[in-house]
């Protein structure tokens, strides 16, 4: 018997060096541009003086205000934009899988619009104000959850998750709550809270902090090894349950443990970043066209290529109308829509069709 | 290992399919399944391969109630070519074959070198290492075919379902594929639509027939012209062939036995 691993095959892992290279130079380019341009050296070397073994080796050469630029307010901005991106990505793939269909984004099961409602309440109403600065991130994080919670109840058929009832509920439940949000607005007299809430539903990572960044790293983490351990199972869900029963895998007990797992990912993410589009739904697409639809490869060529598109989609949101900020969402889906177009004219691409 | 379905019945929307079928395939035999559209094959081998879930009766696989093992343990020993496959997305041959190996690893488990061996090897016997790194949708309703056995390979189980495997098939193929199977010496349980591939390469016979098995035994027992008319309504002029010295079977259209009938009153 030959049991020595096999190494995944060199394809694979020359381009997730690649694209892990490319991750590293696309995070230093985000931190170097803004208000106050920062050479790539400094980039680095107060990022070295951070970490424990490092520091004694470095020199500070730098002023204070250069110091809090990069490590106070950039750094922790374009670590987010990677988790966010390389999160919604991974979350779109599976979520794909799951429905078994292409068309379908991590917010499918109206996690954003009740992350909507617990936004509009905080900017609009005031609600929460006891959670201080956290009141949004929290508020959107309960509002996704009363959004799973109530999608997955209403999808539930004795037991087994019914996938056609879960997108309905999905819709049902992400109508009543957007409906929420927009009575909301509609009652407000507030003019500056409406361009608020715009704001936080076009998507902004102005607010990233070294504080709010800690939760959605541990999930992501969290989330994306498991998903990538359970790739047989993902891939088994796009086969079908014929496929997955004669191979002897209970498809029942994963796509609850993957409805549970998605969103609260999701949730995390929107909590921090608010709704943005787009990524979840291109970005498994671009790489099932680069590596096929095996999830032993789409699970992290995704999380990485889902993280370089935001940190410079992010970027762009920063400078494009500065000192303004655009909000990212606008961004996404301007490059993310012709793209899509693109892939539509390609009639070597099947969108999950089969044949 | 034995497989075994022990009166089992079955029904779909009020409508029963099954009614108390039994039938028994013995270690290493191999059993076709016979009868017309919509007699129950399909359904028979779905209760047996667990998709569905008998009414009443037992399915016993190695003498042992299926539904009381779990499906893990079962898919090492039971694998399936069943008669849909519905493949969305799109996974490369190399891939889907693979995918034959997922009862035999943990959770955790990496693919080992044991394991593509045995998916070069299972390509290899269905004719098909030349696809290996072709995409699944891109290929022939045949060759499609020929995948989902090499997966069932893959699986090195002993018992192995096969529903309608010489479906889409150009007679090459199907000869091919039914040879690669019977030198498998596996215990094998096929519903065969095509009567003259079930008579040379059955051991036994079952002939179901709106949800009742109504006669077995074997191809020369059962394949007679009054069965034939009787479950199939088609009359067959059935001979011994004399190079597979199993019965052989032409198909007489009705145009011509009744013109064969009337001629000898002329």
């Amino acid at each position: 018997m030959n049991k020595q691993t096999v190494l995944p095959n060199k394809k694979f892992i020359l381009l997730s060096m690649l694209l892990l290279l490319l991750l590293i130079i696309s995070i230093t380019f985000a931190i170097m541009i803004g208000s106050v341009s920062i050479t790539p050296l400094y980039v680095w070397k107060v990022i070295f003086s951070k970490i424990p073994f490092f520091q004694n080796w470095i020199e500070q050469d730098w002023s204070r205000s250069q110091e809090i630029i990069i490590w106070q307010i950039r750094v922790p901005r374009v670590l987010l934009a990677a988790i966010v991106g390389g999160g919604l990505a991974i979350a779109g793939a599976a979520i794909q899988a799951l429905v078994r269909n292409s068309i379908a984004d991590p917010y499918i099961l109206g996690v954003s619009s009740g992350a909507t409602v617990g936004a509009t309440a905080v900017i609009i109403l005031g609600a929460f104000s006891f959670f201080g600065i956290y009141a949004l991130s929290i508020s959107a994080f309960l509002g996704s959850l009363i959004a799973i919670v109530l999608v997955f109840f209403l999808s539930r058929v004795g037991g087994r998750i019914s996938i056609f009832r879960l997108l309905l509920a999905g819709m049902a439940v992400s109508f009543i709550l957007s409906a929420t949000s927009n009575f909301i607005l509609m009652m407000s007299k507030q003019e500056g809270g409406m361009k608020a809430v715009m704001y936080w539903m076009l998507g902004s990572l102005a607010g990233a902090k070294w504080s709010n960044l800690l939760i959605p790293m541990v999930i992501f983490v969290i989330v994306f090894v498991l998903l990538w351990l359970h790739y047989r199972n993902l891939n088994l869900l796009l086969l079908g349950e014929e496929a997955a029963v004669t191979l002897g895998v209970n498809l029942q007990q994963f796509r609850i443990q993957l409805v549970l797992l998605v969103s609260l990912l999701t949730g995390v993410l929107v909590a921090v970043s608010g709704a943005i589009g787009f990524v979840g739904l291109i970005i498994p697409h671009i790489v099932r066209l680069i590596v096929g639809s095996n999830y032993k490869y789409v699970i992290p060529i995704s999380a990485l290529l889902g993280a370089i598109f935001l940190v410079w989609a992010d970027a762009l949101a920063r400078i494009l109308i500065a000192p303004e900020e655009m909000p990212i969402g606008i961004i996404t889906a301007f490059c993310g829509g012709p793209f899509f177009i693109w892939l539509l004219r390609r009639n070597n691409y099947s969108f999950g069709e089969g044949d | 290992m034995t497989l075994e379905a022990k009166q089992v019945s079955f029904s779909m929307h009020d409508q029963r399919i099954l009614h108390e079928v039994s039938i028994r395939i013995k270690e290493k035999q191999f059993v076709g399944l016979i009868g017309p559209n919509g007699s129950g094959k399909s359904t028979l081998l779905k209760n047996m391969y667990r998709l569905l879930k008998p009414e009443s009766g037992t399915v016993l696989l190695d003498e042992k109630d299926i539904l009381k093992q779990s499906s893990k343990s079962i898919a090492k020993n039971l694998a399936v070519v069943s008669q849909e496959t519905p493949v969305l997305f799109d996974f490369q041959v190399r891939d889907l074959v693979s995918m034959g190996r997922t009862p035999h690893k943990k959770l955790f488990e990496l693919d080992h070198e044991d394991d593509f061996k045995i998916v070069r090897e299972a390509l290899f016997q269905t004719g098909i290492d030349h696809l290996e790194t072709r995409s699944f949708s891109s290929l022939s309703g045949g060759e499609k075919k020929r995948v989902m056995v090499a997966r069932a390979l893959a699986q090195q189980a002993q018992v192995i379902i096969l529903d309608e495997p010489t479906n889409h098939l150009d007679i090459q193929h199907q000869l091919q594929l039914m040879d690669l199977i019977q030198t498998l010496h596996l215990t094998v349980v096929a519903a065969l639509h095509d009567l003259n591939i079930a008579a040379m390469y059955c051991d036994y016979i079952y002939v179901l027939q709106q949800g009742r098995i109504v006669c077995h035994g074997t191809p020369e027992e059962v394949l007679t012209p009054a069965l034939l008319r009787e479950v199939f309504g088609v009359y067959a002029d059935i001979q011994i062939h004399h190079l597979t010295g199993k019965p052989y079977l032409t198909y007489v259209s009705e145009q011509f036995t009744k013109k064969a009938l009337k001629e000898p009153s002329i």
